[in-house]
């Protein structure tokens, strides 16, 4: 075979092979593209629910969140996690993709059905959220549509299992997986367990569509789609914290202080993280308390265990390497000297910091069965998870995003001042975001609601006056976090398309 | 980034389990289907049903 299909990354100095690196940059170029979409929508959708603008109306305020929720949380978020899980088991191990082209039908598929959804969603035939919980119920090509993302995003994760094996074979790595290909072979994982269940659920779904079923259990459905809905953040989770370790061993050299503590901490997600789909139907009716609480309280908090292990090993790799690169006076210059103009190691540590504080606690605060009940479906459930998958996820990704570009892209930065602000322009808003809908939700703003002031209803309701500052705070939050999102879409396609080619 | 384990000697247990990434997958996928999956499944068909619901 050629040899001449790799080159060495000058920044890394990874090998990367061309097939790897070809399908790597379109999985990143879709993901940029759904955000963009995804992030109007949210603009959209939150001048909706900021009282004072209330934008859309009824039908399209349902009918956009329906694709926001899409676009950001399947669509961005998946076509990510292909590119990395692609990354991590090729270029991290300067082995080649084996298999190309089922990589590129699992692209197409994805393409196919993420666009099928779109299209359906926007002509109006599938306002059903993202959840589409039965009895609601879409036009079968919006099911279909979702099935074919989901299959080529399973096809994307049993690929990470083949390259891995033939990486081991062609001397790839000998006995363990560097930690961050480990991390991501926990996502995969838990792609195969999620993906499993959504094809549990969907193509039921579809069928009754169809016709062909004539009733689904609306009990059973939420208790299915969960294992679909949640695992899939599982999966965000452990690319996140594979992320992390990632870009602090890439920006400072940073290594786990501990590397099997920390590779235990994966083994505990892929245990029992999954479990705590069940924080979802916490207020249903149907499951016992013992379901419940045997898989939100006695399991889950092992996985909570193994995020603690994370938030703590990470940011102490980072201070060991700044350490050794001789910022060693005082207990805190390591902090100060950190490359915080870098936006790639400045995105990992607001990341760390937002997802443990902003989304990290309040999930085990809103996932426990006593306190479920009085945040059930208010707006605080909504700035939780904006907490985690933006705030921590969104933001991890986004960080990589400058790493890749000049790896995988072979191309630098355009704006670099604008690079250098962009993380923390996001992070501001997503965090105003987050802690304004928190606030509201805690005075009983519920989510997906068109009109809180209840106009023209039967009866009158009004809500505590406080929130409207915090509804405005999630406003301006939202304007600031689509500012960021924007210079953050406009750097890099710009990049991909303007910037100085790196040799 | 660096590989573990460059040290000679027996392979402790604990990394053995978890270099071996399919056991992990299997684990990882049947303990959640059975714990939360079969289980609730199971819970919700023991429901007795109203005499409406078709
Ligand atoms: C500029 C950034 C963003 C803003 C301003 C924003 C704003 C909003 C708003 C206002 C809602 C509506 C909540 C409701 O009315 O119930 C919402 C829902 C949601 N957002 Fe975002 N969001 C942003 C980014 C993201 C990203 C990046 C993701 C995923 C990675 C995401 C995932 C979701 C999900 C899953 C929902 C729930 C949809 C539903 O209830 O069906 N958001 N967002
Ligand atoms: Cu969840």
């Amino acid at each position: 075979m050629a040899n001449q299909d790799f080159r060495i990354c000058s920044e890394s100095g990874l090998k990367v092979y061309k097939n790897a690196e070809t399908l790597i940059k379109w999985n990143v170029i879709a993901a940029l593209a759904t955000l963009a979409v995804g992030g109007l929508m949210a603009l959209l959708v939150a001048l909706t629910r900021w009282p004072s603008v209330h934008l859309l109306g009824l039908t399209e305020y349902y009918r956009f969140l329906t694709a926001h929720g899409v676009d950001a949380l399947l669509a961005w978020i998946l076509f990510f996690e292909m590119a990395l899980v692609y990354f991590a088991s090729t270029v991290v191990l300067g082995t080649r993709f084996r298999g190309v082209v089922v990589g590129w039908i699992s692209f197409a598929l994805m393409l196919i059905g993420g666009a099928l959804i779109n299209v359906i969603i926007i002509m109006g035939r599938a306002d059903v959220m993202f959840t589409s919980y039965a009895p609601l119920k879409a036009d079968p090509l919006y099911y279909l549509g979702v099935i074919l993302f989901a299959v080529g995003a399973l096809i994307g994760f049993i690929m990470f299992f083949v390259n891995v094996v033939y990486a081991k074979r062609d001397g790839g790595f000998k006995r363990s997986l560097p930690l961050g290909s480990f991390g991501l072979a926990a996502a995969s994982i838990i792609g195969v367990l999620t993906l499993a269940h959504g094809a549990g659920i969907f193509i039921p779904a579809f069928l009754w569509s169809l016709d062909f079923i004539g009733y689904i259990d609306p009990s059973a459905y939420r208790l299915v789609f969960w294992g679909l809905g949640h695992s899939s953040q599982q999966i965000n989770v452990c690319a996140m914290v594979a992320v992390w370790y990632m870009t602090s061993a890439f920006v400072v050299g940073g290594k786990p202080v501990n590397e099997k503590l920390s590779r235990t901490a994966f083994v505990l997600y892929i245990l029992f993280i999954n479990l705590a789909s069940e924080h979802h139907l916490l207020v249903d009716p149907v499951l016992s308390t013992w379901h419940k609480i045997v898989n939100t309280s006695y399991m889950m908090h092992l996985a909570v265990l193994a995020s603690m292990i994370h938030a703590f090993a990470i940011p102490a790799s980072i201070e060991v390497a700044l350490r050794k690169q001789g910022f060693r006076s005082g207990l805190f210059e390591w902090f100060k000297k950190a490359p915080w103009g870098n936006p790639a190691f400045a995105a990992v540590a607001l990341s760390i910091l937002l997802f443990g504080f902003l989304g990290g606690i309040t999930g085990v605060i809103f996932g426990t069965e006593q306190f479920n009940i009085i945040r059930h479906n208010t707006f605080a459930i909504t700035g939780h998870f904006h907490g985690t998958v933006v705030a921590g996820t969104t933001i991890a990704f986004m960080g990589f995003t400058y790493l890749l570009i000049p790896c995988i892209f072979k191309r630098q930065l355009i704006w670099k001042g604008f690079a250098q602000i962009q993380p923390y322009l996001y992070a501001v808003g997503v965090a105003m975001l987050s802690i304004g809908m928190m606030s509201a939700g805690a005075f009983g703003v519920p989510r997906r609601h068109y009109d809180i002031t209840f106009s023209g209803a039967p009866f009158s309701f009004t809500f505590d006056p406080a929130i409207d500052m915090f509804m405005s705070m999630m406003g301006v939050g939202a304007l600031l976090a689509v500012a960021g999102g924007v210079l953050f879409i406009l750097i890099g396609f710009g990049s991909m398309i303007w910037g100085k080619e790196v040799k | 980034m660096e590989e573990t384990g460059k040290s000679t000697g027996p392979i402790p247990g604990w990394q053995k389990f978890m270099d071996n990434i399919f056991l992990l997958l299997a684990l990882g996928v049947v303990i959640p289907t059975l714990i939360y999956t079969v289980w609730g499944l199971w819970e919700i068909m023991n429901i007795p049903r109203l005499p409406i619901v078709p």
